[in-house]
């Protein structure tokens, strides 16, 4: 398929993978931001691919997952009011609350839609006057234009049975926050793509300057993450920590302008309670005083909902890159995309959901069923041949 | 934070000094019986109707139980009973499918190709149908009129007819426009055997076409959105073919080569393989570039999120042939109108048995898993 198979070609992915293995004198371990990142990389078998040493860990970049528990209990108690109709992106159906999910909602007569832009839910508020349309609001920056450009058109075109639960982060602050946490092991950022293609990419230079850490704004087809992974691995080996740009077919340094602008009209930065991780300062938007009239939280009194997840789930720290889902004893076993205990196993781009749905929860032997038929899997090094630099 | 916890673990009396008692629990090797209480359904949910790991759980924890005998727990698309010396092959099947017309086909075709295609799976010849119309008060009758035409235009081709049938109608409101349930019959001739736990190490998997084709349109239909090419359904009764595939080797004197027969329908290919793998408890090993999908299927799966190998066909088959036969039965299928895009697209092997792998376009690796819910919602 256009402009998609290019970016699955085998071959040219063992070219990147022989480059990466010839620059490599030492083990690295980075991070890919975004779901997006790894669910591809998890689908394709891209961490297979990788010369031993270099590790991928999964970052906090899965909206789905990081909307804290609390919120989806706030979103649930309208979803059940009668006189509304609850609008959502189709993966935040199946997000369990503590008491069902929206899927169950609906099957008890709550009316409750999927949407594909936000901006359907103008056409179904005006349809509906006598009901209360909500949007679930939730993303990265990614999302952020079309969600303001909501608020803003129902502001505009006066449709006041029209509101907003919204529970938007955003990255930069939480990659400070990785980066300055004392357990922290990433060397190296894969930066989120489709976020930079809204803000561009001179946020992340403070960053990558302050911690001297590189960070590879990367795509999301499987060469686009094989070459960001080389482009990271090259920087690591020379030493050098700057921002550069994969996904140039892209996105460019500044990002789309009157996106921002609008964003900055609808919404303000404050603090942001991140599933799995807490509050960090600064980290996401809520609606300006001045949409205050589309602001579900407080239309519809749910403020004093606040839910603590179970503190069993390490998902906390596999946000962060510390830990992978195996390093988790439920994984797979009591904790399940059907019985999800934590953030990364809600939604298809959390790694433990991702690990799952590839398989990865099945016996261990498919571990070395997968290594067994990876091309080079027996070629591999092993870990003393790295020497000492490998304990680094 | 502890009393919150403490509710969800079910420790209403734990006392403070629990603390440490909670923290051993969380710690030790028993984890996995930790008394959590963990999320369960106590409504049906869309979900339970996907052909995903729901319904096996509705099947498994309600049917099953109730129903159990030797001829159902082989939980084959359709039962294979012998009365009078004669082998049967038996299936039924309920459509509920929106919107009730679609490009490629419609919800009457869909009642008489679904249900021709259990029987065909398992080398029977279909020969008799019943039709059971659920109808919503306010169908327009030219509605059932049509539905009724080309559900006669199906079965006409097919080679079944119709022998019996019942009609009810609901309150407005109480359905959606119409439902249909079918049942058919047929034979199986000689010692044809074919059954999903007939696969062995060794054997070819084949496919008979491009995937994701009838899953696409339904789904594009259902919510209004317009993708350039236009993708219809590849809703077809597939005996023919069949029969075709089970002829390829008479003059050569083989009989027992077709092991397994599924249309990877609700759940499409990937869920498929993975019931085969588990019921003959063998691996599989697909190899991703051979499997065809439409550049119109593909691009609207990368839109929407979705993958071409769990999204539904109603016109394809997967086979299970042992090796030496695999490409007589291949170019026997190619001649067949509804096989003319034919793959080989992996093998049986012994090893990892119960899971499919699969090689990516890109030379990686990963696990095709049984589909969880649903991809699409109520698809047919």
């Amino acid at each position: 398929m256009k402009y998609l198979d290019e970016y699955r070609d085998g071959e040219v992915a063992s070219k990147i993978v022989s480059e990466m293995r010839r620059i490599q004198t030492r083990p690295w371990v980075l991070m890919e931001v975004c779901g997006g990142q790894t669910h591809s990389i998890v689908k394709n078998g891209i961490d297979h691919l990788l010369p031993e040493g270099v590790e991928l860990v999964h970052g906090p970049g899965c909206p789905v997952c990081v909307t804290p528990l609390e919120m989806i209990d706030k979103a649930h108690a309208i979803a059940r009011c009668q006189d509304v109709i609850f609008c959502s992106f189709g993966d935040m159906l199946r997000v369990p609350g503590s008491d069902g999910d929206l899927f169950t909602i609906k099957s008890l007569g709550g009316d409750v839609r999927i949407v594909y832009s936000p901006l359907d839910c103008l056409k179904i508020a005006k349809g509906n006057p006598d009901k209360r349309v909500v949007f679930f609001a939730i993303g990265f920056e990614t999302t952020a234009p079309a969600n303001a450009m909501l608020a803003w058109r129902a502001r505009e075109e006066g449709v006041n049975n029209l509101s907003l639960l919204v529970s938007h982060v955003l990255v930069p602050p939480a990659l400070a926050a990785i980066l300055s946490s004392p357990e922290n092991r990433v060397q190296g950022f894969l930066g989120p793509g489709h976020v930079c293609a809204v803000m561009g990419y001179s946020e992340y230079e403070p960053i990558s300057s302050r911690y001297k850490v590189p960070i590879v704004i990367t795509g999301f087809e499987p060469l686009d993450i094989l070459h960001g992974t080389l482009m990271t691995i090259q920087q690591l080996e020379e030493g050098r920590a700057c921002v550069e740009n994969q996904y140039s077919r892209v996105l460019n340094r500044t990002g789309n302008l009157p996106a921002q602008r609008l964003v900055s009209k609808v919404f303000e930065v404050g603090d942001r309670k991140w599933r799995g991780i807490g509050t960090i300062p600064m980290s996401g938007y809520h609606l300006c005083e001045e949409f205050a009239q589309h602001d579900a939280e407080r239309l519809f009194e749910v403020a004093e909902i606040a839910t603590l997840e179970p503190e069993i789930c390490i998902s906390g720290q596999i946000l962060r890159g510390i830990k992978k889902p195996h390093d988790c004893p439920a994984f797979g076993s009591l904790c399940t995309p059907q019985h999800p205990l934590g953030a990364t196993m809600v939604s298809a781009e959390g790694a433990c959901a991702a690990y799952y749905a590839y398989g990865r929860h099945l016996n261990p032997q498919s571990a070395d069923a997968l290594l067994q038929i990876a091309p080079g899997g027996g070629a591999r090094r092993t870990g003393k041949e790295w020497g000492d630099a490998g304990a680094a | 934070m502890q009393e919150q916890l403490k509710g969800r673990l079910g420790l209403e009396d734990a006392t403070k000094n629990d603390t440490e008692d909670l923290q051993e629990r969380q710690a030790s090797p028993l984890f996995g019986s930790c008394p959590i209480p963990i999320f369960d359904h106590k409504q049906i949910v869309l979900g339970h109707g996907s052909g995903g790991k729901l319904t096996a759980d509705l099947i498994e924890k309600i049917f099953l139980p109730a129903f159990s005998n030797q001829v159902l727990d082989k939980l084959d698309d359709q039962a294979v009973v012998t009365i009078g010396g004669a082998r049967l092959a038996f299936t039924t099947d309920s459509f509920v499918v929106t919107p009730i017309f679609f490009p490629g086909g419609d919800i009457g075709r869909l009642a008489v190709h679904g249900t021709v295609n259990d029987l065909a799976m398992s080398g029977a010849s279909p020969l008799y149908l019943s039709a059971a119309f659920i109808l919503e008060e306010g169908l327009a009758v030219d509605d059932l009129r049509r539905v009724v035409e080309s559900m006669r235009e199906a079965a006409a081709q097919a080679g079944v007819q119709f022998v019996t049938g019942d009609t009810k109608v609901v309150n407005r409101g109480k359905g959606d426009q119409i439902f249909i349930t079918t049942t058919g019959i047929g034979v199986i001739e000689g010692d044809i055997n074919i059954s999903a736990n007939r696969a062995r190490p060794g054997d070819k998997i084949l496919l008979s076409g491009f995937i994701g084709d009838h899953g696409m349109t339904i789904m594009s239909q259902r919510e209004n959105l317009e993708f350039e090419g236009a993708i219809e359904s590849d809703c077809a009764s597939l005996n023919g073919l069949v029969a075709a595939m089970l002829a390829a080797a008479l003059d050569r004197g083989e009989r027992d080569f077709i092991h397994c027969l599924r249309d990877p329908t609700r759940g499409g290919v990937a869920t498929t393989l993975n019931e085969i793998a588990k019921s003959s408890g063998v691996g599989m090993l697909l190899r991703e570039q051979a499997i065809p999908v439409r550049e119109s299927v593909k691009g609207a799966c990368e839109v929407l999120g979705l993958d071409p190998l769990y999204v539904a066909n109603e016109g394809k088959l997967v086979a299970v042939v042992c090796a030496g036969m695999a490409e007589a039965v291949l170019e026997e299928m190619r001649r067949h109108e509804h096989g003319r895009d034919a793959v080989l697209i992996g093998e049986v092997v012994a090893e990892h048995p119960g899971m499919v792998l699969m090689r990516t376009e890109i030379g990686g690796t990963r696990v095709l898993d049984v589909m969880f819910g649903e991809q699409l919602p109520r698809i047919c």
